[in-house]
């Protein structure tokens, strides 16, 4: 790791017209796709795996072996970019395609390159209008300066690219129930295996990646794979873009080596609670991750360090809260979340965060007994690897974590709500 | 006892509750379309015949170059249900019968997609539709107040559709608002008054608040971080 990290997705993202695809050029922009092209698709994906990046959209799997995963031959191969930014707490990938839609659209025709992919489809969540008017003149400019289309600047490569809007459900950021919303559908998660890669769109092999991985790959075929793998801790390279929102200060996008510790970002860059406050709980990867606490502040902002501390980095989306702020609420606005985007398929899903919802309710309008804390936690169990999807799991982690580690304040507001209906 | 029309298994219950809400919890189902009982005793819905169904020219052609976009035309299922609200105001059961007659789809597999995704109107809906973003971040900030200004502003009026939603993506500027699809924010007290009046007076609303004109908070950074 470095002393002072030079950006590489924020480098330029407030220069004046960056959307347009001159000041892009000007830039440096597409200089990469150039040299992706005159590379083999094998050396591409080695760049990739040398690189050590990992996927930004929450799991973290690694980009470049992805890519190698789809097959080979002539079939009709897909790139899909998840851009279905849903995640409470996350909107990196907002910020980054609102003022930087050439560096997205140049890592994806990287991204199709390196898995042979020719259909290419941008899947943005329906909320982001803007955005979408923004990527689509963008694409229309990368269209006419042959970036996209037929033999992409006189290589073999060819490759549609096509914006589709979703309508809003968090689900479709998952990547089986975006493919059903593509194939115009109910966004229900499927089975795996297949995975997409074998089995995905249209019944395709389909490469799957994040709006923020995607953008990373020019950047990692400019500078090599190997300089990118210096970026960062073993296990986690490179840098990531950092939503800081909650109780801070200075709340928003921060660009950060990865294993930096996770007390620089929260007070150095986002500048901490208001003064007079403190750190009570933090998210530090959007709503589905296990919340921390003012003592795990120091833990390294990576991958391996935050999973060693029970929790995941997700999709980079720290939200701190507060010393004044209720458990008790958090709980019951992210139980809510979940239950109102669960896509009903999978029984313990769809019944786990309504009955979740209402053990919280019934807590707050004090009718609940210390019991009901145990039997909340056991539902959360019961819900974690029991569906085809981790969307109930997401509100299991965090709910489970607010419980072990606040349950004396859950038990003081049950108690004290008794008293007052005695008094 | 048997029923003369038909009948069936549950044929009671459904008829004691035809055409009412069963809510699934308190604060109604979250899922729209889960509370209303199908109505089994109706024939299934044909895909719409092209000669007696009257497309609006402008709509056709959107749809159709929606399908011609993609390898399946199934894929263009929420672009021309997006374009029908548009026409239409709402995913009225007209709006649907157009978009399926030029899908060459059902109305109800249209149906059964519009009531999954949260931004298809099923309700008639105002000229201004607002959403507010009641998630964590915004609630922390103080998103529930100004749900409730908004709604006392708005009062009973029909113009404004105002709508608790799921995060926005836009917590850097929390609390904040969706107006028709553009985002403003952070909203302070009394912005509620102002967003309202603006709206109402054919003005862009609150437009120094704006999402749009937002440097990067990286890029605000004090020179020199203590």
């Amino acid at each position: 790791m470095s002393a002072t990290l030079e950006p590489l997705l924020l480098r330029d993202i407030d220069e004046p017209g960056l959307n347009d695809i001159a000041v892009y050029e000007r830039r440096g922009g597409y200089k990469a796709l150039r040299k992706a092209l005159a590379m083999t698709q094998d050396a591409v994906i080695a760049e990739l795996e040398t690189s050590g990046l990992r996927g930004r959209g929450g799991a973290g799997f690694p980009a470049g072996r992805k890519a190698s995963f789809l097959p080979k031959g002539d079939m009709d191969k897909y790139l899909v970019c998840n851009a279905d930014e849903s995640e409470p707490g996350t909107f990196k990938d907002r910020e980054l395609m609102q003022k930087s839609p050439h560096m997205l659209i140049e890592g994806i025709v990287i991204a199709a390159h390196a898995g042979g992919a020719n259909h290419a489809f941008i899947y943005i969540r329906g909320e982001y209008e803007e955005q979408a008017r923004i990527l689509d003149a963008a694409i229309a400019q990368a269209r006419a300066a042959g970036y996209i289309g037929e033999r992409i600047l006189g290589s073999e490569l060819s490759l549609s690219l096509v914006l589709h809007r979703g309508a809003g459900a968090y689900i479709c950021g998952e990547e089986t129930g975006l493919l059903d919303s593509l194939e115009g559908k109910r966004g229900n998660p499927r089975l795996k295996p297949p995975f997409p890669a074998l089995q995905g769109l249209y019944q395709g092999p389909t490469l799957i990646n994040n709006v923020e991985t995607l953008m990373t790959m020019p950047h990692i075929i400019n500078m090599g794979g190997a300089k990118y793998a210096e970026l960062g801790v073993s296990g986690s390279s490179g840098t990531k873009v950092v939503s800081v929102s909650g109780h801070v200060q200075r709340p928003g996008n921060y660009e950060i080596e990865l294993g930096i510790p996770s007390r620089e970002i929260i007070f150095d860059l986002a500048g901490g609670p208001p003064r007079g406050r403190k750190v009570k709980l933090w998210f530090p990867g959007g709503s589905s991750a296990p919340v921390l606490t003012a003592k795990d502040l120091d833990v390294p902002y990576d991958f391996d360090s935050l999973a060693k501390a029970g929790s995941m980095l997700g999709s980079g989306a720290i939200i701190v809260i507060d010393d004044k702020t209720p458990v008790l609420d958090v709980a019951l606005k992210t139980a809510k979340f979940y239950r109102h985007e669960s896509c009903g398929k999978c029984t313990p899903c769809r019944e786990g965060t309504n009955w979740t919802v209402k053990t919280l309710e019934r807590i707050e309008a004090g009718d609940a007994t210390p019991m009901d804390l145990d039997i909340m936690a056991s539902v959360q169990e019961h819900i974690i690897g029991n569906c085809l999807c981790v969307l109930g799991d997401a509100m299991a982690m965090p709910i489970g974590s607010m419980i072990a580690k606040f349950r004396d304040e859950f038990e003081a507001h049950i108690q004290s709500r008794q008293l007052a209906s005695v008094a | 006892m048997t029923p003369s029309n038909g009948g069936g298994p549950g044929f009671e219950y459904r008829q004691e509750f035809a055409g009412r809400e069963i809510p699934r919890s308190r604060d109604g189902s979250r899922t729209p379309g889960w509370d209303q009982p199908a109505d089994l005793d109706k024939d299934p819905a044909a895909v719409p015949d092209p000669a007696l169904v009257e497309v609006p020219a402008e709509l056709r052609t959107e749809i159709e170059e929606a399908m011609a976009r993609y390898p399946d035309r199934h894929s263009a299922a929420l672009p021309a249900l997006a374009a029908a609200q548009r026409h239409h105001g709402w995913c009225s059961p007209q709006a649907i019968l157009e978009a399926a007659c030029v899908m060459r789809v059902t109305p109800g597999y249209l149906t059964s997609v519009a009531t999954f995704y949260d931004m298809f109107e099923l309700e008639p809906a105002g000229e201004h539709v607002v959403y507010v973003c009641t998630n964590i971040t915004c609630s922390l900030r103080g998103a529930d107040a100004l749900y409730d200004s908004l709604e006392a502003e708005v009062d009973d009026g029909s113009d404004i559709t105002l709508r608790h939603f799921e995060c926005l993506g836009a917590c850097d500027i929390a609390p904040m608002v969706s107006v028709d699809h553009v985002y403003y924010g952070p909203l302070a007290e009394g912005d509620a008054k102002r967003l309202v009046g603006d709206l109402r007076a054919g003005r862009e609303p609150i437009p120094e608040l704006a999402l749009a004109l937002r440097p990067t908070a990286a890029s605000e950074l004090p020179k020199e971080p203590k």
